[in-house]
């Protein structure tokens, strides 16, 4: 989805890779609210938004920085197809 | 390897084409079910591990029944609590293939609590994924074997009672007593230091029966947020303040580091010596090959219940046709009935002789009835088709077949057995008969088989008469009377 990389902007171009090549991608449509993911977020960088989704749930999504891309909430979430995250990439 | 971006793993289809309704992405669990974190898990593995072309999930009864509808790989939906024969059977079929058997509580400790402690026992090289939430899920949360005591379901209200409905089973505890399974290990979804144990229990239990280790078992304590009736972060909670607390995580048994058994060697066997042992003879008689006569369309494809007294030669009769039949380039089954009415009622068989392939030995709609007895010919009369061909031995069936809208032959069959000197040979009268009658099969390959399937010699110059005179039986008949039978009385 729209992962906003706003904060990126005017930052050192090589901190920048390292520190937010980590994101996390959340397809709302295939959200059931559980909230399993938020609370097993450390960073707590997701959160429940306003709009109903079609399964007629409040889908999780992304604040927008602040990811990890430690995978957590990928393997707590129950559905095979909501979650989809980026790890940081290591330079080697 | 470790991977850049977590995704719906591709052992999932990309879209779940089997589930109804108009939404095939998400899963028909309810929100925060443990089964779907489980599914995701094995997937994975099965991406990890490059097994999902060779992967056979066998799905039980209860909330996870539909996870054919997930899994890209062989599915089979097994009969309550019966996954682990079908893993078995799969497994043994198709050595090569990874077998997963994945049950819930009520599938595994209820109802199928017997499978499981044998196939363990065996020490079958499957995975066993046992998805243990304390309920009865799908039917509406009754108590389940594993339901804790003071546990309130639908159907302890009052919680459950030792009194009344005894203790929770602890599979992991009751398995690791057994000398066979290799890996027995209790895990939980819920926070994520446990779904990562999780995680890894059940690709180390994916990856013992790849190694060809034995028998695996995963307890994987899950939430069912609607059984329980609480909020996925309260179930989440329950498990690791309480369930965890009473059924106890940890390994109860790993001898995946010593070496493989032997016992999980497939023995293979060659037709020859497989011939040997079921007292067929050499290559060039079995490639004896008869020519299929022309028969009447009304006689092909027959399906034929043969039926009697036991010691009449009822199976043997069976085998016979059954033999010709397949010397003679048909598609052909034996069916033998085993039931209780063997001892001293009627024992029957039932043929298939076709044309076609067959695709259940089973004989629903009978085409042919050869009644040997009484019983027979009352029990099994109403069940042959229209036009169908009752043959009935009529020496020891004093009454007229009452239907009006079959074809009837009436053979002294062992009247004329009992001529020749011999009385078991009935049989083999009726069979003279019924080849006469159709034509199924050449009279040199009935007399061809005869020879080859009898034990003692003496037998041959018997059975060869007897066949002849069942055979002569009806065509003098059939000469006399110039018309197709009807109800006559020998
Ligand atoms: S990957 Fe880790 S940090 Fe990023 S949203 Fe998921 S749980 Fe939070
Ligand atoms: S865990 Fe998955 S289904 Fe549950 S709220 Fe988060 S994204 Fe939605
Ligand atoms: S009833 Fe329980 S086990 Fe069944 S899908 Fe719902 S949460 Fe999962």
């Amino acid at each position: 989805m729209n992962s906003m990389n706003l904060a990126l902007v005017n930052e050192d171009p090589e901190q920048k890779k390292r520190k937010h090549s980590a994101r996390v991608e959340i397809e709302g449509e295939l959200c059931k609210e559980c909230l399993l993911c938020i609370e097993a977020c450390a960073p707590d960088v997701l959160k429940v938004s306003q709009k109903l989704n079609k399964l007629g749930y409040h889908a999780v999504e992304y604040i927008g920085e602040g990811c990890t891309g430690c995978g957590v909430c990928f393997y707590v979430c129950p559905e095979p197809g909501t979650i989809k995250v980026y790890k940081r990439i290591n330079e080697s | 390897m470790i991977k850049d971006i977590l995704q719906k793993p591709e052992s999932f289809y990309k879209e779940f084409y089997r589930k109804s309704g108009s939404n095939k992405l998400t899963t028909h669990y309810c929100p925060g079910c443990g089964h779907g974190v489980i599914h995701k898990l094995i997937a994975e593995a099965m991406d990890d591990f490059g097994i999902s072309n060779k992967s056979v999930v066998i799905s039980p009864v209860g909330c996870s029944v539909f996870a054919y509808y997930y899994f890209d790989c062989g599915n089979i939906q097994a009969p309550h609590g019966r996954a682990p024969a079908v893993a078995t059977g799969v497994k043994r079929a198709i050595p090569g293939s990874i077998v997963i058997s994945y049950q819930g509580d009520g599938d595994l400790a209820g109802i199928g609590g017997n499978e499981i402690l044998h196939a363990a026992n065996r020490g079958e090289n499957i995975s066993v994924f046992f998805v243990n939430n304390a309920i009865y899920g799908m039917t509406g949360s009754q108590m389940a074997p594993t339901t804790l005591i003071g546990q309130k379901t639908t159907t302890t209200p009052y919680g459950r009672s030792i009194q009344n409905e005894g203790y929770p089973i602890k599979v992991c505890e009751l398995l690791a007593t057994l000398e066979a399974p290799v890996y027995i290990e209790r895990v939980a979804i819920s926070d994520t230091k446990n779904v990562m144990k999780a995680r890894k229990a059940i690709r180390k239990a994916l990856q013992n029966q790849v190694e060809n280790k034995g028998f695996s078992l995963v307890e994987i304590l899950s939430p069912c947020p609607t059984g329980w009736g609480v909020k996925p972060t309260e179930a989440k909670k329950w498990i690791e303040e309480v369930l965890s607390k009473n059924f106890h995580l940890g390994i109860f048994k790993d001898k995946t580091s010593e070496p493989v058994a032997l016992l999980n060697e497939a023995k293979k066997f060659d037709p020859e010596e497989i011939k040997k042992i079921i007292g067929e003879k050499n290559q060039n008689e079995q490639d004896t090959k008869f020519s299929k006569p022309d028969v009447k369309p009304k006689y092909q494809n027959p399906r034929i219940k043969i039926s009697g007294f036991g010691g009449q030669g009822i199976l043997f009769l069976g085998q016979l046709l059954s033999k010709c039949a397949m010397i003679s380039d048909y598609y052909t089954t034996w069916l033998p009935s085993y039931g209780p009415e063997m001892r001293g009622g009627t024992a029957n068989c039932q043929v298939n002789i076709s044309n076609k392939r067959i695709g259940s030995p089973l004989v629903t709609e009978t085409d042919v009835l050869i009644a040997m007895n009484l019983p027979s010919l009352d029990k099994f009369e109403n069940d042959v088709k229209k036009d169908g061909l009752i043959l009935v031995n009529s020496s020891l069936i004093g009454r007229n077949v009452r239907r009006g809208d079959v074809e009837v032959l009436y053979v002294p069959a062992t009247r004329i057995a009992d001529e020749i000197g011999n009385t078991k040979v009935a049989n083999i009268v009726m069979l003279g008969a019924y080849i006469a009658q159709t034509k199924i099969v050449s009279n040199d390959c009935v007399l061809y088989t005869t020879n080859h399937s009898v034990k003692k010699k003496e037998f041959l110059k018997v059975n060869e008469e007897v066949f002849r005179r069942g055979m002569e039986y009806v065509i003098s008949y059939k000469r006399k009377s110039n018309k197709e039978f009807d109800t006559v009385i020998f």
